[in-house]
């Protein structure tokens, strides 16, 4: 193209070109200047300066920009750049700050929160942000007809929190009983323009709201974006709201960026491949496979890749200890027998070889686990824990202690002299840990046990893990979105629907178990944090003791952005790239 | 080369690859799944017949990367960044069996233990790739049989049966090989999968999803077979043979049938391959064997990824050396296709 003549017939798209890009410069929404009795939040970043535009990748099209409803990660990754929440937590520091609400108190009982609003502040669309907004987003939320994944958060010990308007700019919340942290409960629920969704919920159509298919004018929000253009099956692009209630050091409106856009790249390398070619200014989370391929081109591209070691999210192998009894599933219940001894379980452990995971699995980028609570949560780890080596002959005589023997063939029997041999459960999506089933089953082997892999698709899998109990062993992930551990009740209660060795017990099955759900239920009523981190520490040792989750590796969490991306600050909890996207900007 | 020679140098060959892969136990100097933790993705040893000095020898030596941490051996300039090792022909190794039956330890060649040497590099998990590929063909052509035994011989009961006695059976027969043909066969796949209790070995599964694949292809070589046995049927011979009081069994046995075995050939020799690249897709998908079984369909699912595409050249290697094998089996038909046809005019 660019070695052809400039003929006549060139000339007309040359002229669209021109006259589109013209007008293009003009329909850039400039930030509006600052109005009286506007109260704007001050941003910490470097200030930098206004103008230019970057792309993402969404791994899918998002299913819906409905805050309320949407339960995806790719929704929620754009509805966080178009909206905002009363408290925020901040993904650097992992703590709460004002956000909407500009400070607030907490009663003595810890049962009440008082909020002051924001003053003066406006959505996307220009309508003033009031008190009855938050009263109706809460409403909206608490709705049982609406169904939000969020609405649970915000039932405590069975009922529902009470939200009362005091006057145009303050709120009280009052918590049905004590919660420790509750603040932490607001972050991520947006706020929703009263004037624009009220109609639609009073219909009974507020779930077909906000679908892909609105029109940008029907949306508004508080955040530093607004939405501009969907093109399906491509992109989204986001432009300025020139609302936003942030500003910088030198007081001027956030955010810089005029317009972010999303394209959807579902595969993870074509992700790697389009940020290498400069398709995508920020590659949000990445697998450390990549790390060395696209470490070799940073200097010749111009991109960066950060290191922002271990997640919150914990990789491990668990055993079906589940009560069988009302299944018809004869050959696991047999197996049962060896996966309730907790030497079984601290043999398997002490076999494993985690420092392989690390190298083979993540070359390197990953930190071996023996406890749930990563490194990278330093709030809440457990620094006391024990990290025991490696140690063949520690699983062999917790094995033999445990009644089992070794057949002439150097393979492990149990003291019926049955064989020890069991399935471990994977996700065939998920590349990592179909690796690291294959070095336990390796590891396994060495004491004898013969172990095999089953990869069955992500749906089957969690099915069989929550519903029809049928595996005996399984590898999974949890964490990665929350520090705080009431984020994880469900998963360390006996009565929680992802307490996955055991789902959904009507009482607990073993005395550590019960220990466990007396700490948890009081860590959540707890108000000191001292006092809150001594229980969960418990909680830590209970589990790395007894093992119902054998814990393998954490992945470090790898970012990369280009060099002309300035303020970017990549943080270890998710979203890990965007969080600070009103304060991005480009060299 | 006519298309009899063809023939004889595509069936030499195939015969010789069926044999190592047979043998894969002997031929392959470790064993399947014995990781080398150490030695991730490490590349192709390099063969070399010249040592330091220039000189000649007859048994050749191998040139490993070395580990930037690993001390030279006694015999190796501390400049040389190889470890160089001499080939030794039938060692004792991982023990195996000989065609699945005899235990065996003698290995056609391998370099003294616990030195080890990787000819076409290794995977992540530091397993000998080329082991790896002789193990993993007897996985692929295993099913590549099967699947085209089971496929051609139901294609021959059903188009037999068809194509002689013709009227309503012929219909309902042919109307039912339609109905498989248009079967979803990927989504019954993943739900024979799906329905399968847990505790079964992977092989096993693994040759049971191969069975169905193999059962629900019986159309096409149904139809060819009944087109061959339609025309067989109204030959003169046949004709006279059935006016001298021949049973149906008879003539399809002594008359019929006979007529079809060219064809059976040739799509046996054209199925194998194709069930082969079959096993491939079903890995893909994750339908295949699992680890650490290896076949020739996960040796190139590897190749899936991105930092595997474009940092490890060596995990090309088992996709180049199924072009001969391949090239073997459509050689082989073709020729037998010639041939057939020459037979039948």
């Amino acid at each position: 193209m660019g070695m052809r003549p400039l003929g006549q017939r060139c000339f007309a798209p040359l002229h669209v070109a021109i006259v589109f890009a013209l007008a293009c410069a003009i329909c850039d929404v400039r930030p509006l200047p600052a109005q009286s009795g506007e109260e704007r939040m001050l941003a910490a970043g470097v200030p930098g300066h206004a103008g230019g535009r970057i792309a993402v990748a969404l791994r899918a099209e998002p299913k819906t920009l409905n805050p309320v409803l949407a339960a995806d990660g790719p929704s929620r990754d754009v509805i966080r750049c178009i909206t905002a929440d009363l408290i925020h937590i901040n993904r650097e520091s992992q703590k709460t700050e004002p956000a909407l609400a500009k400070s607030w108190r907490v009663s003595r009982d810890g049962r009440q929160y008082t909020l002051r609003l924001r003053q003066g502040v406006r959505f996307s669309d220009g309508q003033p942000f009031t008190a009855d907004d938050v009263v109706f987003t809460f409403q909206v939320y608490l709705d049982e007809q609406i169904h939000s994944p969020q609405r649970d958060l915000l039932v405590i010990g069975g009922k529902p929190l009470v939200v009362t308007k005091l006057d145009d700019a303050t709120i009280r919340f009052d918590l049905p009983q004590p919660y420790a942290a509750a603040e932490r409960l607001f972050d991520s629920l947006a706020i929703l323009p009263k004037h624009l969704l009220e109609a639609a919920y009073r219909d009974g159509t507020f779930s077909q709201a906000w679908g892909l298919s609105a029109a940008p004018a029907q949306f508004a929000g508080l955040g530093p974006f607004r939405l501009k253009q969907y093109v399906p099956g491509e992109r989204i692009v986001l432009e300025r709201n020139p609302y936003y209630w942030k500003e910088d050091q030198t007081h001027n409106r956030l955010p810089y960026l005029d317009e972010v856009s999303f394209l959807f790249v579902s595969n993870e390398d074509a992700q790697a491949i389009r940020f290498q070619a400069g398709d995508t200014d920020i590659l949000s989370r990445f697998s450390a496979e990549n790390y060395p391929v696209l470490e070799k081109q940073q200097a010749a591209r111009a991109y960066h890749l950060f290191d922002l070691g271990p997640s919150l999210e914990y990789n491990f192998l668990f055993f079906n200890l589940n009560d069988l009894s009302a299944k018809n599933l004869p050959e696991v219940a047999k197996k049962q027998a060896w996966f309730q001894d907790v030497r079984f379980r601290q043999a398997v452990s002490a076999a494993l070889d985690r420092d392989a995971i690390v190298r083979l699995v993540y070359n390197g980028r990953a930190t071996p686990l023996w406890g749930h609570v990563t490194p990278g949560n330093k709030v809440w780890v457990d620094t006391k824990l024990a990290h025991p080596p490696r140690s063949l002959d520690r699983a062999r005589n917790l094995l033999k202690s445990a009644g089992f023997i070794w057949e002439a063939d150097g393979s492990l029997a149990d003291s019926r002299a049955n064989p020890v041999e069991f399935s471990i459960l994977v996700s065939s999506s998920n590349a990592q840990r179909v690796k690291m089933a294959t070095l336990i089953q390796d590891d396994l082997k060495q004491l004898g046990m013969n172990v095999h892999i089953v990869s069955l698709e992500f749906r089957g899998v969690v099915d069989r893990f929550l519903n029809t109990y049928d595996f005996e062993a399984g590898i999974m992930g949890l964490g990665g979105g929350e520090a705080d551990p009431n984020s994880e009740m469900n998963v360390w209660l006996s009565t929680g629907g992802t307490h996955l060795w055991h789902t959904n017990q009507s009482a607990p099955a073993t005395p550590w178990e019960a220990e466990m759900d007396r700490l948890m239920q009081q860590q959540l009523v707890t108000l000191d944090p001292a006092k809150r981190k001594r229980l969960y520490d418990r909680v830590q040792e209970i589990v790395a003791e007894n093992l119902p989750v054998i814990c393998l590796a954490s992945p470090n969490i790898l970012v990369g952005a280009r060099d002309r991306v300035g303020n970017f600050q990549p943080a270890i909890l998710d979203p890990y790239a965007l969080w600070n996207v009103d304060q991005l900007y480009i060299h | 080369m006519t298309h009899r020679h063809k023939l004889w140098a595509a069936l030499i060959l195939l015969a010789g690859i069926h044999a190592i892969i047979l043998f894969a136990g002997f031929f392959a100097p470790y064993d399947y799944a014995a990781q080398d933790r150490e030695m991730p993705f490490a590349p192709p040893g390099r063969i070399e017949f010249f040592d330091a000095s220039g000189e000649l020898h007859i048994h050749p030596y191998v040139s490993i990367p070395r580990a930037a941490d690993s001390p030279p051996d006694v015999a190796e300039s501390a400049a040389n960044p190889y470890h160089v090792y001499r080939v030794r022909f039938f060692v004792r190794g991982d023990s195996y069996k000989i065609a699945g039956l005899f235990p065996s330890r003698l290995h056609f060649f391998g370099v003294e233990a616990p030195r080890r040497a990787y000819l076409l590099g290794t995977d992540g998990f530091g397993r000998d790739q080329l082991s790896r590929f002789l193990y993993g063909g007897q996985i692929s052509l295993l099913a590549g049989v099967l699947a085209a035994a089971l496929c051609v011989s139901l294609g021959i009961f059903i188009g037999a049966i068809s194509g002689f006695y013709g009227g309503w059976i012929d219909d309902l027969l042919m109307r039912g090989g339609e109905l498989f043909l248009a079967l979803p066969w990927l989504y019954l796949l993943f739900a024979v999968r799906a329905a399968l209790p847990l505790h079964i070995a992977g092989w096993q599964v693994f040759l049971l999803l191969v069975c169905v694949i193999g059962a629900v292809g019986w159309a096409r070589p149904a139809r060819l077979i009944r087109g061959v046995v339609l025309s067989a049927k109204e030959r003169k011979f046949v004709v006279a043979a059935r006016g001298f009081g021949a049973s149906d069994l008879y003539l399809l046995r002594r008359h019929v049938l006979p007529q079809t075995y060219g064809i059976v050939l040739t799509q046996m020799a054209l199925l194998i391959p194709a069930y082969v690249l079959a096993e491939v897709t079903l890995t893909f998908l994750g339908l295949g064997v699992t680890e650490p079984m290896p076949s020739w369909g996960s040796l190139l699912s590897s190749l899936q990824q991105y930092y595997v595409l474009s940092s490890y050249w060596w995990m090309f290697l088992p996709a180049l050396l199924l072009i001969p094998v391949f090239l073997a089996y459509y050689t082989a038909a073709d020729a037998l296709q010639e041939r057939w046809k020459s037979v039948s005019l």
